[in-house]
């Protein structure tokens, strides 16, 4: 089990959600988040005072994945998330210990 | 403001109008009685026509009061909601998210205290008397104001509605000072320096003004007249006078101008914006008092110039940053209306647009460069807005009043420069520089004795966990729920 966290543009989060799904990935986690990396910020104007706004709002995606999935699921993304300019973001992958389904315990890629 | 002679004409014209149609009446008494009046041959009026004259002048009176009173108390209405909500909401959205409540407060108490202020002795000293400085207590607790109208002010409406139309104009006013305390302003300081300022700086300047008598009076016996029709130095220039003393004096913002103060929530400010464009024909259209031609005038000199002003404001800003923002335009139509406040009843529509494009223009470079190179922190442009706004449309009016659209000085008499009467423009320099000096000094001895009584600023500590939460105990907006 892996767990991919990807941090895409925002605008780009149907096209990848989709394409996912096509996949037969079910289910994820998304968050409105706010980051950056080398991507540098805009400026805003209010009655000539002038603001640096560094912090740019992205979406983040957490999905926990059995081994077999994770390849095209990466992929996937990379296909759909990518713009080719700076600021596409990121996937950051790690390894899960277990996964446990509330409702009736089940364990391991049984769970997810 | 007072604009009673076309009023008179129109009366006088529509009684003479009936005549004809009386007289063409008689041939249907008996023949007798017609032939006798006819020999008689004396200018004397039959008593039964005499009677019918009577009645008819008193309807076409009653009719006349109706159709202003109608206006007047919408106007009334109109003028209030500038204040809530369309200054709270301006003001509101302009704030950091902390100090959102604290600001529309400010606003609606006002709205409260004034109106108690008013009816105990505001509007005796704005109305009653005819002292050059300050009215008296003739109209204390409302002696002597009801349904009978005034005629040195408002003869066709009751007093009445004079009496609640003038106390918005006296609401919206230290509201309006309330842009250059934010974010920083105790509450109870603020209560109680509104409260001394209402008294001190605004009452003798509206009397000044407006009141018979008044030192600068256009109308009614003033030494120096001054155009002001709807308030350009009563209203704007005293409370934008201030709000540059206030901001002077409470020192800056903790954190200005390094830490970012960006507005926020400009989609508050925009309807508050909006909701101050509309209600401003209240305020300036109001300001002739009557259902008439001038309210007309008024009302389209007033769009005319908020056009022009949100056009200039948004053009600088697209030359300078490349892009037109919302704020800009809004602030430029507010701008624009408070220049054409005092030219409103004045000037035709062409004027007004070139009041509303310098106005804008002028406003922009005040907000955007001056505010900078001084550095003092007037948070939300109070100054900036009504206290430069305020004083190039009082200028301007001196220049561009035509007697075409209101013969104040007498039918044929010039009014303002153009028209041929530039003497006018150093009346309107003595009321804006009375109007400045008196806010001035007025506002900084307030000041300070409000600052020995109960202090003006919150603590950093305060200042910096908001206004909402420490002066009042609540937040604007509530996460947790």
């Amino acid at each position: 089990m892996m767990k991919i966290e990807a941090i895409i543009q925002p605008s780009r989060f149907d096209s990848v959600k989709d394409a996912l799904r096509e996949i037969g990935i079910e289910g994820m986690t998304v968050t409105e988040v706010r980051g950056h990396g080398r991507q540098k910020g805009h400026t805003e104007v209010y009655r000539g005072r002038e603001y640096t706004v560094d912090l740019l709002p992205k979406l983040k995606l957490e999905m926990v994945l059995p081994d077999r999935l994770v390849q095209p699921a990466v992929d996937t993304i990379l296909k759909t998330a990518k713009t080719g300019k700076i600021g596409d973001g990121k996937i950051f992958l790690s390894r899960v210990e277990e996964a446990i389904r509330i409702r009736n315990e089940e364990r391991g890629e049984n769970a997810l | 403001m007072k604009h009673l002679g076309g009023k008179c004409c129109l009366l006088v014209s529509m009684v003479l109008a009936a005549v004809p149609l009386l007289a063409r009446q008689t041939p249907a008494s008996p023949a007798t009685s017609a032939s006798s009046a006819a020999s008689s041959a004396t200018p004397e009026i039959p008593s039964a026509i005499a009677d019918k004259l009577k009645d008819l002048d008193q309807r076409v009176t009653a009719a006349q009061s109706a159709g202003d009173n109608a206006w007047m108390l919408v106007s009334a209405a109109l003028v209030l909601l500038m204040t809530g909500p369309g200054l709270a909401l301006f003001y509101g959205g302009l704030v950091r998210r902390k100090n959102t409540l604290a600001i529309m407060m400010q606003s609606f108490l006002l709205m409260a205290l004034i109106s108690v202020l008013w009816a105990l002795v505001g509007y005796s000293l704005c109305f009653g008397g005819n002292g050059p400085v300050i009215g008296g207590f003739e109209h204390a607790f409302l002696r002597g104001v009801g349904a009978a109208p005034n005629p040195d002010y408002a003869g066709t409406i009751p007093q009445s509605t004079f009496m609640i139309y003038q106390l918005m104009f006296a609401i919206i006013t230290p509201a309006l000072i309330t842009g250059a305390t934010a974010e920083r302003m105790k509450f109870s300081g603020t209560v109680l320096f509104l409260t001394l300022w209402f008294l001190v700086v605004y009452a003798p300047l509206a009397h000044m003004v407006w009141g018979k008598g008044g030192l600068l009076n256009a109308s009614l016996g003033g030494k120096f007249p001054t155009l002001d029709f709807a308030g350009g130095t009563v209203v704007h220039i005293s409370s934008g006078v201030s709000a540059l003393v206030c901001a002077l004096y409470l020192g800056k913002r903790a954190g200005y101008p390094k830490q970012p103060m960006p507005p926020h929530s400009l989609v508050l400010s925009f309807i508050g914006a909006c909701l101050l464009w509309v209600g401003w024909f209240g305020f300036n259209a109001g300001s002739a008092l009557a259902a008439s031609s001038l309210a007309t005038s008024a009302f389209v000199a007033t769009h005319m110039a908020t056009a022009a002003a949100a056009m200039s404001w948004s053009i600088a800003e697209w030359i300078k940053n490349g892009r037109p923002s919302a704020l800009g335009a809004i602030s430029g139509a507010v701008a624009g209306l408070v220049a054409i406040t005092p030219a409103a009843g004045f000037v035709a529509p062409m004027p007004a647009l070139a009041i509303g494009f310098i106005a804008g223009l002028v406003c922009y470079f005040m907000v955007t460069k001056v505010k900078a190179l001084f550095g003092y922190d007037d948070a939300l442009d109070a100054f900036g807005v009504h206290g430069i706004g305020g004083t190039v449309g009082a200028f301007l009016t001196g220049v561009f009043a035509q007697q075409v659209i209101n013969p104040i000085f007498g039918a044929g008499k010039p009014t303002g420069g153009l028209d041929g009467h530039w003497a006018q423009v150093g009346n309107q320099l003595v009321g804006i520089l009375i109007a400045w000096g008196f806010a001035l000094v007025g506002t900084l001895v307030l000041l300070k004795i409000t600052d020995m009584i109960t202090g003006v600023r919150v603590s950093e500590a305060d200042e910096i966990e908001g206004l909402d939460i420490t002066q009042h105990g609540e937040e604007a907006y509530n996460l947790e729920s």
